[in-house]
């Protein structure tokens, strides 16, 4: 068995080749926020009834992903579990950029992204987004410390997993916070419901590792590191248990909601009679998003054939994104029940299904923060010390695999 | 846009009392009115205004208005108090979804019984807003009078509190702005919505826009006042006559009452 050791990527034209098309999504990107900046929100899809768009499904993917991502950190400091920790580093830089990338994207799409200092600035503490602020800005001050202790020499193994422990504790906070945005509306029949934020924390953990797998994966076919198929496989299975748990949650949540007459009508919307909004929540939320992928994660020979982890990672990804556009937007094209009871009609869609066409405008800007979140792990890894230079199985010593 | 003798004051918030000096007669006026507002240069041509401390120090916390709608005395065809509205504050329904509407006439029909009614809806001016309760900045406020209102020196254009209200009383603005009126600033990328007609509020006028329009058409289907002072109209007739708010259920005890419905 060799020792684990840590370096930077080679400079190879596959990672200057990566690093290029990052760059490109990242400048077109720039561009749609200062043509949106210029002639206003009119060139987005978004309106006065959908006011929320894609820009925030996928700044909301991201930021929940980021908290996700450092499963494999805390797992590793937190709870002890040594095949986890050769990774770890790559976890908690993952975790800091894909919270990156999440907040550009909410920012960049303000009305008036120039005035984030203003945001910076004054602080309504009833406001879950003023606490999200200060959540957002903590979790990447407390990482970058555990990153730090996780890569410096001579760390006390307490101090480590005490850095650990308060990263993981505030990951939850942070990813309740998320949830709460939508869990905390009392206006919305599709919203107000404590169950948003430990549904938001299993998503986190998810659509998280889903993210790192790629990563991790995509980095090592790039640099002809080796990822052993055993803690590839270990891995893989976990991932499988947290899209169990998400499925469990998201059924309780509308068992719940089928439960109170009140919601009948949302419920139906979303379930039955959505058009759109039921095709994605049965096709790509419950199928391909969460079926698929969990029989994919216990197949059998997950272990040799590697194309299934990443098949299944995928779908996590595609059916997290799915599973937030329903949240987000689906929950605002149900309208709002002002007059319960009566049959509603004005000139500003009262009592009528909100309509929503998002231009290619919103994905340039979501796909540029998905770039900005992997250009930053990408250079991470080429300037620091981030990933082993050999994951075999039987580097991660047989008594670090046997601890499971 | 130009407002007559005001001159760009700066992202000064809301005194700007340095800047005073050597302002013309017109805009001390001005600021003396109550109606103070401060003002930026956003872009060359575009100041944006903000009712600021200004505004906020010329409410009374000893009042608190509030508006009596009777649907029954609402026509289905009449939106005189939408076009009021309109052209006071100068924002523009074009038919578009991305258009502003701080108020709006809607129809109800009951579902069990066939029977129909009109009525306009706009900000509900709640005791406990949820908009002001999620504003991460503090731009969405309460007045002591009661009227809520929107800092636009703060919205960051997030849009929550569009999210969070239960009447869609908020609108966004979805492109530059041109042509606005001097007592009611509008700005792209920042949220609007009725703000009570708060400028002629603090200059004394006592009503609003679209009550005038409702009067002067005879239908007298809104009555504007202090719901604290027991002897105003509004009073009165809370207290003779059955009335409901919106979505009670939510205890937010509204500004804006409805009767008839």
């Amino acid at each position: 068995m060799e020792r684990i050791i840590y370096r930077e990527l080679k400079s190879t034209p596959q990672l200057w080749g990566l690093i290029v098309v990052l760059g490109a999504f990242i400048a077109a990107a720039a561009a749609v926020v200062l043509y949106i900046e210029h002639h206003g929100h009119i060139v987005t899809g978004m309106n006065n009834q959908i006011v929320w768009g894609v820009p925030h499904v996928f700044a909301i993917f991201l930021i929940v992903a980021a908290s996700g991502a450092l499963n494999v950190s805390s797992i590793g400091s937190v709870f002890g579990k040594k095949a986890y920790k050769p990774t770890a580093r790559l976890s908690s830089l993952l975790a800091m950029s894909l919270l990156m990338g999440g907040l550009a994207v909410l920012v960049l799409d303000l009305g008036r992204p120039d005035r984030l200092i203003v945001a910076m600035t004054k602080y309504n503490f009833k406001s879950i987004f003023a606490w999200n602020v200060l959540l957002y800005t903590g979790f990447l001050g407390i990482v970058a410390v555990y990153l730090y202790a996780q890569m410096a020499r001579g760390v006390h193994a307490v101090a480590l997993k005490t850095a650990g422990l308060a990263a993981f504790l505030w990951r939850l906070a942070l990813t309740t916070g998320t949830g709460s945005i939508f869990g905390w509306l009392v206006a919305r029949q599709a919203y107000d419901a404590a169950i948003m934020a430990p549904m938001f924390i299993a998503m986190s953990f998810s659509f998280g590792l889903a993210m790192f797998m790629l990563v991790m994966i995509g980095t090592c076919t790039i640099t002809g590191r080796r990822y052993g198929p055993k803690i590839r496989t270990r891995q893989a299975r976990l991932l499988g248990i947290f899209v169990a748990v998400v499925l469990y949650f998201t059924a309780v949540q509308h068992l719940t909601n089928i439960y109170a007459t009140e919601h009948h009508g949302v419920e139906r919307f979303i379930l039955l009679e959505g058009g759109i909004y039921t095709a994605l929540f049965w096709i790509g939320q419950i199928f391909l998003g969460g079926i698929v992928p969990l029989a994919l994660l216990f197949h059998p020979k997950l272990d040799v054939k590697r194309s299934l982890v990443i098949l299944a990672a995928l779908l996590v990804v595609m059916g997290g994104l799915i599973q937030l556009y329903i949240i987000v937007i689906g929950g605002q094209a149900y309208p709002l029940e002002i007059f319960p009871g009566y049959e509603v009609s004005s000139s500003f869609s009262d009592g009528v299904v909100n309509s929503y066409t998002p231009t290619a405008l919103e994905f340039i800007l979501g796909f540029g923060g998905v770039a900005l979140a992997l250009l930053i792990t990408s250079l991470g890894m080429k300037f620091l010390r981030i990933l082993p230079t050999n994951l075999s199985d039987a580097n991660v010593s047989r008594e670090e695999m046997g601890d499971s | 846009m130009n407002i007559p003798g005001l001159k760009p004051a700066g992202g000064c918030g809301g005194g700007c009392s340095s800047k005073e000096k050597g302002a013309d007669l017109h805009r001390r006026d001005f600021l003396k009115s109550g109606a103070a507002m401060a003002s930026v240069t956003l872009a060359p041509g575009v100041t944006l205004m903000a009712m600021g401390s200004g505004v906020a120090a010329a409410a009374n916390p000893d009042v608190r208005w509030g508006l009596l709608i009777d649907a029954g005395k609402c026509p289905s065809d009449c939106s005189a108090c939408v076009s009021a509205c309109s052209n006071e504050h100068g924002w523009e329904n074009h038919g578009e979804d991305t258009d502003p509407q701080w108020i709006r006439k809607v129809t109800l029909k009951d579902r069990a019984t066939g029977h129909e009614n009109s009525l306009p809806v706009m900000c509900q001016h709640c005791e406990n807003p949820p908009c002001v309760d999620v504003c991460p900045t503090g731009a969405s406020f309460k007045r002591e009078d009661g009227i809520v209102l929107v800092d636009r020196h703060t919205c960051i254009g997030c849009r929550y509190c569009m999210m969070a209200c239960p009447f869609k009383a908020r609108s966004f603005v979805h492109h530059p702005v041109e042509g606005q009126k001097a007592s009611t600033p509008r700005g792209n990328g920042t949220v609007e919505g009725c703000n009570m007609c708060v400028h002629k509020l603090d200059r004394g006028d006592g009503t609003t826009a679209c009550v005038e329009a409702c009067n002067a058409t005879g239908n007298n289907a809104m009555i504007f006042g202090d719901l604290n002072d027991p002897e105003s109209d509004i009073s009165k007739a809370l207290a003779n006559y059955p009335s409901i708010e919106l979505r009670s259920d939510l205890r937010l005890n509204l500004g804006v009452r409805y009767q008839n419905i």
